[in-house]
């Protein structure tokens, strides 16, 4: 019984509050029920099921708050965490940092759960994959891959009477294929909250068809060029830039979002015209909870707009230092872009490189933001609007803030991981070295 | 949530902090509770109930790990506690092959019944998974050890010593940092222990008490006229060790260089004092000038190459293929070491798999498979001789027995192919550094780790280290910045000229290696000393923003 409907998790919160003893205190409530499949050398290697619930209660005296968590839901365990929370609370030192607990809030109800998604068994994740290997082992190819899904629930309510409750589901799909002689390689994965979305037919052959068009790679000399980065890839880079969308790091001088002689770059126009970017709990396809551990609401926020920065987050303690509201962060960001698909950009292209994803992404320079990673799975050159031929795995230094100073186009989004991300035509992206790896 | 949602949040809200790499889960218990062993007794009965359970629903094989993972982390920064957090993870996960295949199982509910219904569900599994088989498991035999334990060789147990004495000495080290004009101090420690209990039907009952501890700094300063920043993190490493790393000790130090380095004790006071002089000359240091350079790596960052370039490659699950859809795969593929000719790097080069190394963090006493760990090469005098195996593959290398490389980082994770401590063994004659550096005319000596990335079948990787040095005809000339070097792991391992001897050999480590589908987490070390690459190729990655 992990997953809990609103009036459960409210009950069961309401009965701890009442061991309370402290000044304030904060409870977090969450379950997950789910389970994975993993394949490989088109076998499966391992499954498993999870289902897990479990409590954490913060008490706090003054501004020493301690934390202690349970999974076990008698009333003389429950008693029991709050007390040892309260003992913890006695012996921290005082947090400078702590905020007042929030009062009530209005949430609004996110459409994160999907019925069918939390119905899936271990039948149907063994028949999904069924239909992916039935792809690779057809085309006499070799697939690895992995999905997995899980419902799961998450409640806080706290000692102010503020209360918040979500449910949430989610599946996700990933496939290697590669050929025999290990010379071409293909990959896609996919994330859904709705199962109706999930296609491991459909996605294996894309897969399948990469690894086979990828045999073969010409080696072409590193330098820059004009890239098509498919969703995924641009995605990756757009991922390791929100790490940084953060007002505190900013202010304090340690952020590429910090201005010179002190503050952040909000307002700024540091991106192309056409970059706009913003995040929204209800958004049908990207949906998420409206509210974050704190009890603080998420709403539709503006990130980038026509390529000047709008916001940057701001926790509860860090926006009462500067006078502002808080404003948490949202990761299931959307970034608009235009109505052509993939193949549109890439007709579109004279001279070109058309990226699958990238692979081992880490920052080079925290002030720059450069980061460092490979292209992997897919690799291909473009002239005169056509795929010529693949080529070899570049290794890639570039920053995605240089990055969306200089896009050319962008198609049209799609889910892609947590957001919804176009794919992009991006001008003198950095190659700086080739790699052997497929 | 997910695992990588809940450390990507936890990245997200402190920022530049290296929280974020290391997962703690859990529930939070008191200090007490965490020094209280579960009985011995009572783990083999548990034990016991599941193999039993497991055999009796038609299981060929089974072994069952019952686990409490205890973590500890203080966290500060500047003047103030952060997060003092005691954790706890305990509960039981059953494996099993039934008609050829493996299935898995685990619960937290520790009461008989729950635990045979895990073992029948891993039975269940490991059925309906043998009808979509290929090959049936081949597991290499393995002799019970009966009733055995094993424990991290320690003088303090790092989680006897008060959180007010870690609390005071981080709060002493920013204060350091402060004094020395740091503008920013994040410091942490981060301590763990395993206590595993692992039986087979093999008649294996294995107690093991693992202990490992990192503290760790990062150090800022800021320009803010000219809008930058520099840090500059610990040269500590983390280690299978008790809380005496954290005793200073003269003869464990090596001074004379740029950076004073440690081996198995660590000077905390003296490494962010150190380390505040570096960072303001990071700030004016000189642009790289981009070109070949002769490499002189500290081993402070030569862990972290070897653990990419050497470590993983001959990961022996990588190289079959099982690991394709996330880490990747190998070039060191299986015709290469049969040719027994494979010219991996240098003849200097000999690289050696060690469970059993004192203080490093892959020591134990035996795998999560009930294997006792020992020790191999792996590159002989430059040439590929050996993989890192586990029981279900060693047969494929025509090994008689598994290599003990079975980890999982908990109860509820299914056991797999993790590497094992991978050491680049010291030159056989003495030779300091500092010697070394006197015979370079056109170098860069790198300390610490920075950036790193490497391809997936592990050709080309680009690494940058925290402190890189000028040198000019034999001297140190000054500091660089915006310095990496990026080669492909064959051509740099065969630039390896010069090793220093036994007397500068240290160990360097990561607490969370990643690997798998869902993602688990191990530590590991990687011993080395001071090493010369020649005429590598250096980049500059000098950017401007608009």
């Amino acid at each position: 019984m992990a997953i809990l409907s609103k009036e459960e998790a409210q009950a069961i919160l309401k009965k701890v509050l009442s061991f309370s003893k402290a000044d304030s205190c904060e409870l977090s409530l969450n379950g997950s029920d789910g389970g994975n499949i993993r394949y490989a050398r088109n076998a499966v290697s391992t499954a498993g099921q999870i289902s897990k619930m479990s409590l954490a209660v913060s008490s706090t005296f003054g501004k020493k708050t301690g934390m202690a968590t349970i999974n076990e839901f008698d009333d003389e365990s429950l008693k029991k965490v709050v007390a040892r929370s309260e003992e913890l609370a006695k012996l921290a030192p005082e947090n400078p940092e702590f905020m007042p607990l929030l009062g009530p809030q209005q949430y609004a109800d996110a459409p994160t759960f999907n019925a069918k998604t939390a119905a899936i068994t271990p039948d149907s994740r063994a028949e999904m994959v069924g239909k992916s290997l039935q792809v690779s082992k057809a085309a006499k190819l070799e697939a690895a891959g992995f999905l997995e899904n899980s419902t799961w629930f998450n409640a806080i309510m706290n000692s102010k009477n503020l209360f918040a409750y979500n449910k949430s589901t989610d599946i996700s799909f990933s496939v290697t294929v590669r050929n025999q002689e290990g010379t071409g390689s293909g990959y896609i994965e996919q994330r859904f909250n709705d199962l109706d979305k999930m296609d491991t037919l459909a996605l294996s052959k894309i897969a399948a068809s990469k690894a086979t068009g990828s045999a073969g790679a010409k080696a072409i000399e590193p330098g820059k060029y004009t890239v098509i980065l498919e969703p995924l890839a641009a995605s990756d880079m757009l991922g390791n830039m929100f790490r940084g969308f953060d007002a505190r790091s900013a202010d304090e001088g340690r952020s590429f979002m910090s201005k010179k002689g002190g503050g952040t770059r909000i307002g700024e126009q540091l991106f192309s015209e056409n970059v706009n970017i913003y995040s929204d709990p209800m958004n049908p396809d990207v949906p998420t909870a409206a509210w974050n551990n704190d009890g603080v609401p998420i709403n539709k926020t503006q990130w980038i707009e026509n390529g000047v920065v709008k916001n940057l987050s701001y926790s509860r303690y860090w926006a009462e230092q500067k006078g502002v509201k808080p404003l948490p962060f949202n990761r299931s960001i959307v970034m608009e872009g235009g109505t052509q698909s993939l193949e549109e950009l890439i007709k579109s292209t004279e001279k070109g490189i058309l990226v699958t994803r990238f692979w081992y992404i880490r920052s080079v320079d925290p002030q720059t933001l450069l980061l460092t990673g490979l292209t992997r799975d897919g690799t291909f050159y473009i002239e005169n609007g056509e795929i010529k031929f693949p080529v070899k795995n570049f290794r890639f230094n570039e920053s995605p803030v240089i990055m969306l100073n200089n896009v050319e186009a962008l198609g049209k989004p799609v889910r892609t991981g947590n957001g919804m991300i176009p794919p992009m035509k991006i001008r003198d992206f950095t190659f700086t070295s080739l790699s052997d790896a497929i | 949530m997910r695992r990588r949602d809940f450390l990507y949040m936890t990245g997200l809200g402190l920022g530049a902090s290296m929280l974020e790499s290391v997962p703690v889960f859990g529930r939070a218990i008191s200090i007490e509770e965490a020094l209280t062993p579960v009985d011995v007794k009572l783990k083999k009965r548990m034990a016991d109930v599941a193999l039993n359970s497991a055999k009796s629903k038609g299981a060929t094989y089974a072994d069952v790990r019952i686990g409490r993972y205890l973590n500890q982390v203080v966290a500060t920064r500047e003047k103030q506690v952060q997060n003092i957090a005691n954790t706890e993870s305990y509960g039981l996960g059953v494996r099993v092959i039934a008609n050829g295949s493996w299935g898995f199982a685990a619960t937290d509910n520790l009461s008989d019944d729950s635990i045979a219904a895990a073992a029948a569900s891993a039975v269940a599994i490991a059925k309906g998974n043998s009808k979509l088989l290929t090959e049936p498991v081949q597991l290499a035999p393995q002799q019970g050890f009966g009733e055995v334990s094993w424990k991290t060789p320690f003088e303090v147990n790092a989680f006897e010593v008060p959180i007010k004495e870690k609390v005071d000495l981080l709060l002493n080290v920013n204060s350091e940092a402060l004094k020395g004009g740091a503008k920013y101090v994040n410091s942490n420690l981060f301590m763990v222990n395993e206590q595993k209990y692992f039986a087979s039907t093999d008649g294996s009952y294995i107690d093991q008490d693992i202990h490992r501890l990192w503290p760790t700094f990062t150090v800022t300063k800021i320009d803010s006229a000219g809008g930058k920043f520099e840090t500059r993190t610990a040269m500590s490493s983390p280690m299978g060790m008790g809380f005496e790393y954290l005793t200073p000790k003269d003869s464990e130090k090596i001074k004379g260089g740029p950076v004073t380095m440690y081996k198995k004790r660590y000077d905390m006071l003296e490494d962010v004092t150190e380390a505040t002089v570096h960072v303001e000359e990071k700030l004016k240091a000189k642009p790289v000038q981009p070109g070949k350079y002769d490499l002189v790596l500290d081993p402070t960052h030569l862990f972290l190459t070897i653990h990419e370039s050497v470590g993983h490659p001959t990961e022996l699950d990588r190289v079959l293929g099982y690991e394709a859809n996330f880490a990747g795969t190998s070039f060191l593929t299986l015709d290469k070491w049969e040719s027994k000719k494979f010219n991996f790097g240098s003849k200097q080069v000999n690289v050696i798999a060690d469970k059993t190394e004192q203080g490093s963090l892959g020591a134990v006493g035996y795998d999560d498979e009930g294997v006792k760990c020992g020790k191999w090469d792996i590159i002989k005098d430059g040439i590929l001789v050996n993989y890192q195996t586990i029981r279900d593959q060693a047969h494929i290398l025509g090994l008689k027995a598994s290599q003990a490389c079975c980890y999982a980082d908990s109860w509820d994770s299914i056991q797999f192919q993790r590497m094992p401590n991978v050491s680049l063994a010291p030159g056989k004659a003495p030779l300091s550094a500092a010697e070394m550096v006197k015979n370079v005319e056109k170098g860069i000596y790198m300390f610490g780790r920075n950036s790193y990335s490497i391809d997936q079948q592990r050709y080309n990787f680009q690494f940058s280290g925290q402190l890189a040095y000028e040198i000019k005809e034999g001297k140190i000339v000054g500091m660089l910045k915006d310095a990496s070097y990026q080669s492909n792991t064959q051509e740099f391992w065969n630039s390896c000229t010069q090793l220093c001897g036994q007397e500068d050999y240290r160990l360097g480590g990561t607490f969370s290696d990643g690997k798998g589908q869902p993602g688990q987490a191990s530590a590991v070390s990687h011993g080395c000393p001071t090493s010369r690459f020649n005429g590598v190729n250096v980049i500059n990655t000098g950017r401007q923003l608009g």
